[in-house]
């Protein structure tokens, strides 16, 4: 159990769970909510192996300093980190408790069981409860990593439980987001944004800012980086936009407009083979002569441009700053990462800067959050000891933002006189997937911040540090799971493209498995085959093959009626080849407009023993809807003088006028390694969307999003 | 500033303001009403949502002054005895992940149900479709929809 960074940093059972003097037991993890309900799966987890009502379960809030440290929450790992630590906490806490009660009842620990808050010897009937057994005390011991846990047969959660109390508070507008907050004598703030990331602030206008000094409005200038603040929002509002309006900027050459799917193919690179999804800080090996049983060769190139995450909700903060003190509330996905970068920008000993995470919007990735947490800070500074809530508008969420990179994944592929893949290439290019602040100059480091880029004396980020983890970043899900007997993976990080880049859900994983899905298709087409029996043909692992057999069925795979613009796809992927397996199948329809209707969505998948079936349900029919939404409509939009795409209608995404019918069959493992399912749909829904257009109208699209123009231009280039 | 009567959630409020500030954040900051969210300030997300005199409005741009005198019900409103027939559904089928486009949405259903008891599929895409959900909850939401009109 040591693979469980959670355990390496918090080993105790303290750092997870306390038993408090009413005889309840307090829960605390370093994994945040963002929508996904990891803290109702954690509870279920706590109060099943302490055979407690989930609702006895206090959740405590993530708070550096108390909270373990998890790092991020993100990459789908949150069941296997922090609920693998907490499974086993809560197992090392129950064989304790029932010793202690053994030797308080003077029996044998076997005779005991743990029954809602009490410790019973079934025999006698005698009780003695949690609360007189160990309330208040500490448990002072280690997690045992191989402590025994329950078995599912005796499972009285796991696997059943249903929705829980916070859905009536978000149904009732009680749920408080760190949009939300008040506090005494707190200050509405918001920040004067460049026209784009290159520009540089040249002056302010005198007349403005003394209007709003006799106004009791603050204005905070630190080189190129402006924010007001004020008592009142609105006002707030007002001046900011007083001041976006009169300021001056050197906007120097204005953004590269070059073709980015040009400049991802052309600039200069760092490339590393890819070897069982690992990349390989190695020379890259030369390209492969196709094989002497290939028969037919084929080979395509996939494009996604650049998308972002769109929280509906801006982001926002509230910090506080004192002397050599700083506390913040933001909804950042990873509270001690960001604290320590904080810390590290200001020379501060990370203990005097606290980070409370708060509720924000869903977007499921690196937003804006983060650099709200900053630019809170900043301002805080500037009025030591005054709470500032500084919020983000539509506008600097839409073009500020961190966004997913645009990416280009070109794959070839060689088919034998039977129509069996003998070998296979793929080439991926994109920027950085990652980078989120962390302490120190590199990996994005600071400069990861808008803001501390825009300070006086800032720093320009460097080049993004490779990822070569196992299915990092730009490689995740590059390396098809299909049984191929020979081939050549390379990733290929892209240097000097236009725009600020980061994680969003899946990385790369979205345009990996778009490629390979949308190819898989292609290649069953010159094979002659069936997708679903050329995918079957090509895959050993029983359970890949049971989520795609399991997805077509639910479809009524090719059996409807397909003519009339109507079509049907299917994809499949395995989270980075080693978590949830999926396989979406899609019917839809393409209008003479070539606008695209979504008629029918079958999602399968196999994410293990199942903690809360309707929350990893829920995770799987929204990681396809937003993936639906991306392939369909998104695309980042940018000229000289800056970002054009700016609001809802310049970046429209999905709306309930295009959802489609969706069933999920989840293939519950019992006993089996839980695994996160919130990113394991997001490729798959892409491909066989494409895959199903193509089914449709006979258009293979393969540059996202399949609007009317990028279907348009692919009828034309297949006429070529 | 300029000191208005307004009528939300029952109750009458007298509020001293720049007439020209929006309704959304009179209710949000002035009354404490956060359940209204503020989304995009353009009247395109639907985050804002709340009834006026009955009808779903967006309240993120237009000023306060022009709601003087109307009935104005937000979100908080519509949950006395723990929570309306709309807001039990909702929380019944999980159709809500973050929750930051909830209560506009809820305020949809709320008004179109009491419109049209009964409404097609065409009436409830309608009225759901000036608002914008991104943790996809889409199919949940139209789940409790036809909860709340007997179709399933």
């Amino acid at each position: 159990m040591a693979a469980n960074p959670s355990l390496n940093n918090s080993p105790n059972v303290d750092d997870w769970l306390a038993v408090d003097g009413d005889g309840r037991i307090h829960m605390r993890s370093g994994k945040v909510d963002i929508g996904q309900r990891i803290s109702r799966s954690l509870t279920i987890i706590v109060a099943e192996e302490l055979d407690m009502d989930p609702e006895d379960v206090v959740i405590e809030p993530r708070v550096t300093g108390e909270s373990p440290n998890e790092g991020m929450t993100a990459g789908s790992n949150s069941i296997e980190q922090s609920g693998n630590a907490l499974r086993l906490a809560a197992a090392t806490a129950r064989h304790h408790l029932l010793a202690l009660a053994a030797e308080r009842l003077r029996t044998d620990a076997s005779a005991l069981q743990l029954d809602h808050g009490l410790v019973r010897e079934a025999k006698t009937n005698r009780t003695v409860s949690l609360k007189d057994l160990a309330g208040g005390t500490p448990f002072g011991i280690p997690v045992d990593p191989d402590a025994a846990v329950k078995l599912p047969e005796s499972y009285r959660l796991i696997g059943r439980a249903a929705t829980g109390g916070e859905a009536l508070e978000r149904a009732t507008g009680q749920t408080l987001f760190v949009q939300d907050m008040a506090m005494d004598g707190m200050r509405h703030a918001r920040v004067v944004r460049p026209p784009h990331a290159k520009a540089r602030l040249v002056e302010l206008d005198d007349a403005v800012m003394q209007r709003l000094a006799e106004r009791d409005m603050a204005v905070v200038v630190d080189g190129s980086f402006v924010a007001v603040a004020g008592d009142d929002e609105y006002a707030v509002i007002r001046a900011r936009d007083q001041l976006s309006n009169t300021a001056t900027w050197d906007t120097g050459a204005g953004l590269d407009t070059t073709d980015v799917f040009e400049q991802l193919t052309s600039n200069d690179r760092a490339s590393f083979p890819v070897v069982e999804g690992t990349a390989v800080d190695e020379p890259v090996p030369a390209p492969l002569e196709p094989p002497d049983a290939a028969a037919t060769t084929l080979s395509a190139r996939y494009e996604r441009p650049y998308q972002m995450h769109g929280s509906i909700g801006p982001s926002a903060a509230l910090a506080i700053a004192g002397e050599n003190r700083i506390e913040v509330w933001t909804h950042s996905q990873g509270i001690y990462p960001l604290r320590n970068t904080i810390a590290d920008i200001f020379s501060m000993d990370a203990d005097n800067v606290v980070v409370h995470h708060a509720l924000g919007a869903g977007c499921y990735g690196h937003n804006g959050a983060d650099d709200a947490a900053f630019e809170a800070v900043l301002v805080a500074r500037a009025m030591p000891g005054r709470p500032v809530l500084l919020k983000w508008s539509r506008d600097d969420e839409h073009a500020w933002e961190p966004y997913a990179p645009a990416m280009v994944s070109e794959l070839s592929a060689s088919l034998d006189a039977d129509g069996r893949v003998v070998q296979w290439t793929g080439a991926s290019y994109s920027d950085a997937h990652s980078r989120r602040p962390r302490p120190g100059a590199n990996r994005g480091g600071s400069a990861s911040f808008v803001a501390s880029v825009l300070r006086e004396g800032g720093i320009e980020p460097g080049p993004a540090a490779p990822s070569l983890i196992r299915h990092g970043g730009l490689h995740r899900n590059l390396d098809p799971l299909y049984a191929f007997p020979e081939r050549r993976l390379v990733k290929n990080l892209v240097r000097d493209l236009p725009l600020r880049t980061s994680a969003m859900r899946a990385l790369g994983a979205v345009c990996n498995v778009f490629a390979i899905e949308s190819f898989m298709d292609e290649l069953a087409g010159a094979a002659g085959a069936d997708p679903v029996r050329f995918r079957l043909d090509h895959l050993g692992d029983e359970r890949a093959r049971a989520v795609i057999e399991a997805a077509a069925a639910g479809l009524g795979w090719r059996k409807s009626d397909r003519t009339g613009g109507r079509g049907q796809g299917i994809a499949f992927a395995q989270y980075k080849n080693a978590q949830t397996y999926a396989a979406v199948a899609v019917e839809l329809e393409v209008d003479d407009a070539a606008a695209v209707r979504l008629r029918r969505m079958v999602i399968a998948a196999d994410a293990g023993e199942v903690i809360d079936p309707d929350g990893a349900v829920a995770q799987l029919e929204g990681g396809a809807i937003q993936a639906a939404s991306w392939a369909l409509h998104e695309q980042v939009t940018y000229d000289l003088e800056g970002i054009t795409s700016r609001d809802w209608e310049t970046y429209p995404i999905l709306r309930f006028d295009n959802v489609p019918e969706i069933e999920t069959k989840l293939i519950d493992r019992p006993g089996v390694k839980s695994l996160g399912a919130g990113e394991a749909t997001s490729g798959p829904t892409v491909a066989a969307i494409a895959n199903a257009i193509d089914d449709a109208v006979g258009i293979r699209v393969r540059r996202m999003p399949f609007n009317a123009d990028n279907i348009m231009a692919a009828a034309i280039a297949d006429d070529d | 500033m300029e000191t208005l009567s307004l009528n939300v959630n029952g109750r009458d409020h007298q509020v001293t303001v720049d007439p020209s500030t929006p309704l959304l954040f009179v209710l949000r900051n002035h009354l404490g009403l956060t359940g209204v969210k503020l989304g995009c300030g353009l009247e395109q997300c639907g985050a804002c949502a709340v009834l006026v005199d009955g009808v779903s409005t967006l309240c993120c741009s237009t000023p306060v002054a022009e709601y003087a005198g109307r009935e104005i019900v937000t979100v908080e409103g519509l949950a006395a005895d723990g929570g309306s027939v709309v807001q039990r559904a909702f929380a019944d089928l999980g159709a809500a992940q973050c929750g930051y486009c909830t209560p506009g949405l809820v305020v949809a259903v709320t008004a179109l149900l009491q419109r049209s008891p009964k409404p097609d599929k065409a009436e409830v895409v309608e009225a759901l479709t000036p608002h914008l959900c991104r943790c996809g909850s889409h199919a949940r939401v139209l789940g409790a929809v036809d909860r709340l009109i007997g179709g399933a």
